[in-house]
Formats: structure tokens, C-alpha cells, sequence
């Protein structure tokens, strides 16, 4: 007898306590690529404001998904939908962006701090035809550094990936032979390499192979002290990631939906892969946010990613806020949406 | 009175596990038709294409890399389980000793599969590495390996029960025959357990063929047929583990069709494996 008490207790106590928990909390989830950011910047903002949210980092084409199916709240893509993508999508989707970025060529290789290269040579990388660190052409552009006779292993992303979307971006528009073969896309068809799934998986991958070089966000460069290249920008420049040269790369005007690619940017000192990356919503927000509350705590999010508190963060984890243009464009969008 | 009623309520209870197993088959079909009606049953599982672009799917590289991976394993793990399941079934049958390693060969059985992905990751390829056998250490070799260490608890806890209890009176009169340990072991316990061995190698193997962690984070994932041991590949597990969370329409319907296609293939190897036991019998 009493056994049974006790379990009934138990049971009435999990029920109570499971009850009262009120605090509304957001669910999102999709890229990777600024999934440093985000989850400095929602710890910080539940800090500021007791709400709870989750961010599932499942790639940019996961979040998109997640969307379409009404089982997040908000979505985060370093890809845009296209028209395509929109028609599809169940209702008017909305995109502003959070911050800037860029995707950094990452490599393994001994004793070697530096490294320039070009965008043929990424595309002949990933096309086979340069097979080894010491050929020809990569030394051509590298005088001052010895390059060991060692294998090259491009590694690329296996799941749907707005990091591959913004790589192929800029390899579509500076190599006309990657245009034709590859395409730009958050998946592709490879020829050779070995795939991962995630930023993270990517970089995991090259930190371990000796003569590997893949595409991966610069955090994760940073994060796990893998050296990055130099490459050339459409001026001639070899550039490297830095805040100013991302900076560089978004001088100009916004789209006013904010979909927007800026890689291969004309400006003087500009990386050439830069990008912007969005969070994605529905503009009727109760499509996606089940209850009054939950769609005033995304909006007042939402807000809040456009502010300058959460823009500082981006500095702290090696990403760049955005151009004054970009937050107004966004809050702009989001005065629309309901 | 409660014992009819105890009677329908396991009648019912059964026919629910049935009722579930015909949905599952049934969603799986009706996820798959779409990709099989484009491009035909036998040319999805024939062909090496798998272009996201072109909306042009095929299962060939998955299967071969399924099969592949999964028999290798078993045949790796063989000497090992084997010897595992005749060292503690028959040699030191009921000693300490043989308690200790069981144990140490069940603690593997409950290791997470990630955690032999993540072990394999740091541990093995490093090794494959070094020996120049691969440049990158992943590929069919190294999962395979990292596979058939996982199966080898399924398959020797099993095999030593079955070898155990081969009837002492039916090894003694081999002995009294003039057989050695080893004549008696091939003759004698081998052929009168072969069914229940049999069973469990199937079962390993049914394991062997689901795993999904440990391969994709081992395998390279890349959607090629594997043109030699050492080159990556991909399963049908790790493909859809890596692009099920953002494909949609006609890639969505041909992962799932891959999802029957694993789920059909291991219904057939349990199938064949109920045909051996039967023929042992």
C-alpha cells in the first residue's frame, strides 16, 4: 500500500511542476554558419529578458524545411529562397538579416602560415586537375613559401548547406568552368573529396587530414586554429578575412527584401566571400507561432537581433555587424510583418 | 471471467504491433512512390546518379555501399567472435574467467554508435593513416573495421549460448572415440549448433546493416560507387541520416524509397537466414 502512495505522489508532483512552467520559450533551428553568433546572442538575450530559445543548427536547408513544416518559429539560412522557393513556401516569407560573415578557404598543411590562391585554383582543386600542393600554378602565386609534395583533399559539405550556397556563389561568378560543371546550390554534385555534415563536421575533418582544404565559416577557422588563404578578389587583391575586408564587401545599397549575395565584391580591399545570412519568418507570424505570446516574444526578438547590443556581439565571435543600410532594410521588414 | 478478458487484451496488444509495422511499410511505399514512378523501379536501383540539381536520383552507389560495409564487417569480426564464443562456450566454460570477458564483450554491445563514430574518428584513422594504407583514413576499410568491432558482441554472446549447450554425453563419446578437442569442436559441437550460430551471425549482420552514426562519420560520404576498399562511399543509413533534414519533393521521395530499399533488404537477409536455420535442422 504504500508503494503506491508514493508513486501516486511522485506522479502528481512531476504534473504540478511540469504545469506551471509558464515562460514562453522559441523554437528555431537551421544554419550552421552563424551558429556562434546566434548562440551568444539568444544566451545573452535570455540574460536580458528570462526567454528561452533553442537553435538547432541543422543547415540552412533544415531550416528551411523546418519552416515550410510550422515546426520552428523562426529560421536561420546563410541561403535566401529564391522566387521559386518562396512560391512553395506556405505563405509570405519574410528575410532579414542578422549579421555578416564570410566563408574562408581552411587548409592543413605544416609549418605553412600563409597561403594566396585564386579562384581557378579552387575549381581545378575540386576538379582533380591540381591533385598536389606543389603544382605549378599554386607555387606561381606563393614565391616566398616552400610547398610540400603532399596530396590535396578538398572536403565539402554532405547535407544541404548555405555555406556550400554562398562557396559556389562566388566560384559561380569568378569560373566560368565551375559554372558549368558545379552550379551554385546548397547541394551539388562533387566530383572528389570527402563530405561532412555541418560547419562543424567540415572543419573537424580538415583539422585531421594532413592536405586537406574546404570552405567553412570563420569562426570555426578561428575557433579550432585552422590557418585560412588569402584569396584573390575580383581587383586583383589577395585578401584574407578580416572585419574590415567583410565590411568592405557590403558598401553599397540593400535589396529592400535584404536577399542579397555580396560575394566577389568590386570594392578595393573587400573579401571576396562574404556574406550576409538571414533569419527567416513568416510574415503572418501566427502561421508559425502557435499562441499571441509566442508571436510577440519572436518579434520582439527579431527587434532585438537588429540592435546594437547584438550587433557588438558579432564581434566577439569573428563576425562583422551590419552596414547601418542593412538594419534599417530589416526593420523596415519587420515593422510589416504581424 | 479476467482470463478472457487477459486473452483479448494480448489478442489486442499483438494485433496493434502488427497494425503499426503495415503503417510503417505502408508510408514508406506511399513516401517512395513518387521517386519510383520517375524513374522506374529497376533504373533507381541501378543507376550511380545523384544530382540534387538535375533531380536525377538513383540508390546504386547506397546499396553497394550497405552491402558492402556490412559483409566486410561480418567477415572481420568472424575470427574474433568466434573465437570469443568457443573460448568462453567451451574451453573455460563456466569459470571466472569467462564471466570477466563476457562481461567486457557485453560492456561493447551497449557502447552508443556515436561513440564508436567519435572513437573511430580519432583512434582508428589515424592508424589507417599512418600505415599509408588511405590519405584521409576514411572510407569502407575503416568503417567496416569500426563495424565489426560493434557486431562482435551480438554475434559471440549468442554463439557461446548455443555452443554451450551442446549436450556433454554427445562431446564425450566423440572423446571416447579418440577425437582431439579440435576434432571434437569441428565435428561434433559446430554442426549441432550451426542453426543457433548461424541465427546469430544473421543477427549481427541486421545490425551491421542498420548502423548509421559510426558509418557516416567514418565513410566519407561521398555519392560514389567505391571503386576499391580504400575509397569513400556512402550508405543507405548515412545518406539519408545526412540529407533527410532539408530535402524535399523528389530528393525527400527518393531518400525514402532508399528507406524500403533498406528496410526490404533486411527483411530478406532475416528471410534467408530463417532458410539456413531451417535447412540446419
Amino acid at each position: 500500500m504504500k508503494k503506491i502512495n508514493y508513486f501516486i505522489i511522485a506522479v502528481v508532483v512531476i504534473f504540478i511542476t511540469s504545469c506551471t512552467n509558464n515562460q514562453v520559450k522559441l523554437n528555431a533551428a537551421g544554419a550552421t554558419f552563424p551558429l556562434p553568433y546566434y548562440n551568444l546572442a539568444f544566451s545573452t538575450y535570455k540574460n536580458l529578458n528570462a526567454i528561452n530559445i533553442s537553435y538547432g543548427g541543422i543547415g540552412s536547408g533544415g531550416g528551411i524545411r523546418s519552416l515550410k513544416d510550422k515546426v520552428v518559429n523562426f529560421a536561420g539560412t546563410d541561403a535566401y529562397l529564391s522566387d521559386k522557393e518562396l512560391a512553395e513556401m506556405p505563405s509570405e516569407v519574410l528575410h532579414i538579416p542578422t549579421c555578416m560573415g564570410a566563408v574562408v578557404m581552411a587548409f592543413n598543411l605544416d609549418n605553412i602560415e600563409n597561403l594566396n590562391i585564386t579562384p581557378s585554383i579552387i575549381s581545378d582543386i575540386y576538379h582533380g586537375k591540381i591533385s598536389n600542393w606543389n603544382d605549378t600554378a599554386i607555387a606561381a602565386i606563393n614565391p616566398n613559401i616552400k610547398l610540400p609534395d603532399l596530396k590535396i583533399t578538398p572536403v565539402y559539405r554532405s547535407d544541404g548547406s548555405g555555406t556550400t550556397f554562398v562557396f559556389s556563389d562566388y566560384m559561380t561568378k569568378t569560373s566560368q568552368e565551375w559554372k558549368v560543371d558545379f552550379g551554385h546550390g546548397k547541394s551539388l554534385k562533387w566530383k572528389l573529396g570527402i563530405a561532412a555534415k555541418g560547419n562543424p563536421g567540415v572543419a573537424g575533418v580538415i583539422k585531421q587530414t594532413r592536405g586537406s582544404i574546404g570552405y567553412i565559416g570563420t569562426e570555426y577557422a578561428f575557433a579550432q586554429d585552422i590557418k585560412t588563404a588569402a584569396i584573390q578578389n575580383p581587383r586583383g587583391e589577395f585578401i584574407k578575412a578580416t572585419t574590415k575586408s567583410i565590411a568592405l564587401a557590403a558598401e553599397g545599397d540593400i535589396r529592400p527584401d535584404t536577399r542579397q549575395m555580396i560575394t566577389a565584391s568590386t570594392t578595393k580591399g573587400s573579401y571576396p566571400i562574404s556574406c550576409f545570412t538571414w533569419i527567416i519568418f513568416y510574415k503572418d507570424l501566427s502561421i508559425a507561432c502557435k499562441d499571441q505570446q509566442t508571436q510577440i516574444e519572436t518579434l520582439k526578438l527579431l527587434n532585438w537581433m537588429l540592435s546594437d547590443k547584438a550587433q557588438e556581439l558579432t564581434l566577439k565571435v569573428n563576425y562583422v555587424p551590419l552596414p547601418p543600410l542593412a538594419i534599417q532594410a530589416g526593420l523596415k521588414i519587420l515593422s510589416t510583418a504581424k | 471471467m479476467t482470463d478472457k478478458i487477459f486473452k483479448q487484451l494480448l489478442f489486442v496488444l499483438s494485433l496493434i504491433v502488427l497494425f503499426i509495422t503495415a503503417g510503417m511499410i505502408y508510408s514508406l511505399v506511399s513516401g517512395s512512390l513518387p521517386a519510383l514512378r520517375e524513374f522506374g523501379i529497376f533504373h533507381f536501383i541501378s543507376s550511380s546518379e545523384w544530382d540534387p540539381k538535375a533531380e536525377n536520383y538513383g540508390a546504386l552507389p547506397f546499396i553497394v555501399g550497405t552491402l558492402l560495409t556490412s559483409f566486410l564487417a561480418l567477415l572481420i569480426s568472424l575470427p574474433f567472435s568466434l573465437s570469443i564464443a568457443l573460448f568462453t562456450g567451451e574451453y573455460y566454460k563456466n569459470s571466472r574467467f569467462s564471466r570477466i570477458i563476457s562481461s567486457f564483450v557485453n560492456l561493447l554491445s551497449g557502447v552508443p554508435s556515436i561513440v564508436y563514430g567519435l572513437w573511430g574518428f580519432y583512434s582508428i584513422r589515424p592508424i589507417i593513416i599512418n600505415m599509408g594504407i588511405s590519405s584521409n583514413g576514411l572510407g569502407i576499410l575503416t568503417s567496416s573495421i569500426v563495424l565489426a568491432i560493434m557486431i562482435i558482441p551480438y554475434a559471440s554472446s549468442l554463439s557461446s549460448e548455443f555452443l554451450g549447450m551442446v549436450p556433454a554425453n554427445l562431446k564425450e563419446a566423440s572423446y571416447s572415440l579418440g577425437s582431439t578437442r579440435l576434432e571434437m569442436i569441428r565435428n561434433v559441437m559446430i554442426p549441432y549448433a550451426s542453426s543457433g550460430v548461424t541465427a546469430s551471425y544473421i543477427l549481427a549482420l541486421g545490425r551491421a546493416l542498420g548502423e548509421t552514426m559510426a558509418v557516416t562519420m567514418l565513410i566519407g560520404n561521398t555519392n560514389n560507387l567505391p571503386s576499391s576498399l580504400i575509397a569513400t562511399g556512402n550508405s543507405m543509413a548515412s545518406i539519408i541520416a545526412n540529407q533527410f533534414g532539408e530535402a524535399d519533393g523528389l530528393k525527400l521521395s527518393s531518400l525514402i524509397a532508399i528507406a524500403l530499399l533498406l528496410m526490404l533488404i533486411t527483411a530478406f537477409i532475416n528471410l534467408i537466414g530463417k532458410l539456413i536455420i531451417r535447412r540446419f535442422q
